[in-house]
């Protein structure tokens, strides 16, 4: 078993003439908090629909040692790729538990999902008090909850997480955070694409930073914290 | 008021038989927001297939409910065979296509059905098997309870309900109902969104495999056009009660059914079709999302 989790090499993402991604590499190890920042339209978010298949894409993207390139999305799942997407993307007129059972949709061992569904109440005593309540009530901070949750219900080696600031107001911010570290501190290797870079940095174990579909920085999360480059562009400094 | 009542019970089983059809116009739309155009001539193939069927096992003239349990099999089978093969080879090339050309396609395949019907079926009317005894069930003299009404509604009762217990209560339910509000997202939690897109046109067309039927057994002449009118009514209907709603389906096809036969009870037969379309203009200009539809706001 090797210590890479998701490997990325000189990848290139194209929308008809527009080229997107421009040849990146990074790598994301075990038990790993990973984040990817950037300016709107840097790619960051064109990365996760490579990874997560929904954009097709040129170069090698290797997740546990599997090949991606010809594995469809859904078959994605089953390797072991979760996703909270952009814009949390919860089903708005079904249930939070319906939303919920949609995580765990690869799985069949019933058993394993209601102990699942269990500790996700625990972990979010929110959802389970809103469990019968269709998701698109819920508030933006719940719904980013639901949407980690749901990704967390298939049991995935690596969890996407795509803005998961986006929209929120700061003090949900921190809790969201918490949320995350706390899924990290549980054993979850997670990739974090995030706008918000200050909280991004301080969250991650390494990070990258994406200029207009090419990286050009990396380092340790606290390193680039006190990276001027980063401090003028990113945290405005 | 006996008057009243039968023309309530008349207009609910016309209802019922517009509802099942417009719930196949409904959920295509809800899931690939397309209209199926061909989803009218799937209906007619259906009732093709009962007459054919029927003739080849020599039931033609034993109605019963072997007869009718036996040709809605053929009927929904049929149909869903017929729906996946035009969800496969003209509806899923162009799931990337903008969707104008899906629309255009789907207009195509309906034409292409219904002149292949003429050649292959003939343009002449054919006389659909007799499903059921034709017989009054029962009788409060200007009231009668005919077993070919209380049949259908029977049968689309039972059809609604397990649509909704599909819908509802299982898995493959759960799937249909994620993609058709966000594909992307349900493809990204595991769901093979092209299996449930057919599988959607399966349930679909195989409700209008029961329609056909019904509508074989209360109106039994049958040609290859027959579709056109009853698909543009429930397709009213399912605009009606608002595009990509199972119960606005039902609703809009209850709706039409019976104030179609109010029409033609209390005014004049001569604007049975255009009370249909009365209606299509008076909901497009006042609540163009349909009766239970919303306004979709795009979130950002």
């Amino acid at each position: 078993m090797s210590d890479v989790l998701l490997q990325v090499r000189d990848l290139h993402v194209s929308y008809g003439s527009i080229h997107a991604i421009k040849g990146i590499s990074f790598d994301v190890r075990r038990n790993e908090i990973v984040s990817l920042i950037g300016a709107n339209g840097a790619g960051k978010t064109t990365t996760l629909r490579a990874i997560s298949g929904l954009a097709g894409f040129k170069g090698s993207i290797r997740l546990d040692n599997h090949d991606l390139s010809q594995i469809p999305p859904d078959k994605r799942v089953k390797l072991g790729l979760a996703q909270s997407p952009e814009g949390r993307g919860v089903f708005p007129q079904m249930s939070v538990l319906e939303n919920l059972e949609m995580g765990a949709y690869s799985r069949s061992d019933r058993d394993g999902i209601e102990k699942d569904l269990r500790r996700c109440y625990e972990m979010f005593p929110r959802l389970k008090e809103r469990r019968s309540q269709m998701a698109g009530t819920l508030s933006g901070g719940e719904q980013q909850m639901l949407a980690i949750s749901r990704a967390l219900m298939s049991r995935p080696k690596l969890l996407l997480l795509d803005e998961p600031s986006l929209g929120l107001a700061p003090l949900i911010v921190a809790q969201i955070f918490e949320i995350i570290k706390q899924v990290h501190s549980e054993g979850m290797t997670i990739l974090l694409v995030e706008q918000n870079a200050r909280m991004a940095l301080k969250a991650a174990d390494r990070a990258y930073v994406l200029e207009t579909g090419k990286i050009v920085l990396d380092g340790r999360g606290q390193d680039l914290l006190d990276n001027d480059e980063v401090r003028r562009s990113y945290l405005g400094i | 008021m006996q008057d009243f009542l039968q023309h309530v019970i008349n207009g609910l089983s016309l209802g019922s038989i517009y509802a099942l059809i417009a719930l196949g116009y409904t959920m295509v739309y809800g899931i690939l927001q397309m209209i199926n155009f061909a989803h009218s001539d799937v209906y007619m193939v259906g009732a093709f297939a009962s007459y054919y069927a029927a003739k080849w096992l020599g039931i033609e003239n034993q109605p019963g409910l072997m007869t009718l349990a036996t040709l809605l099999v053929v009927s929904m089978l049929v149909c869903s065979l017929l729906g996946l093969t035009i969800e496969r080879l003209a509806y899923r090339p162009l799931r990337k296509a903008p969707k104008l050309n899906i629309l255009i396609t789907a207009i195509g395949v309906s034409l292409f059905l219904e002149y292949t019907g003429q050649i292959v079926f003939g343009a002449d009317p054919k006389v659909f098997p007799e499903v059921v005894n034709d017989m009054v069930l029962a009788d409060f003299g200007r009231l009668q309870l005919k077993s070919s009404d209380i049949t259908v509604l029977i049968v689309s009762l039972i059809s609604m309900v397990a649509l909704q217990f599909l819908i509802h209560r299982t898995k493959v339910g759960r799937a249909m109902r994620a993609v058709s509000q966000n594909a992307a997202v349900a493809a990204m939690l595991g769901v093979n969104t092209d299996r449930i897109i057919a599988f959607t046109f399966v349930v679909g067309s195989s409700l209008a495999g029961v329609g056909s039927v019904l509508v074989g057994m209360k109106y039994p002449k049958i040609e290859p056009l027959m579709g056109m009118m009853i698909g543009l009514k429930a397709f009213v209907a399912a605009v009606l009660g608002g595009i990509g709603n199972i119960t606005g389906a039902v609703l809009g096809g209850l709706i039409m059914g019976l104030s179609e036969e109010m029409v033609v009870a209390y005014l004049s037969s001569t604007y049975r079709d255009a009370l249909a379309f009365g209606l299509l203009i008076l909901i497009l200009l006042f609540r163009p999302a349909g009766l239970l539809g919303r306004y979709q706001m795009e979130k950002v």
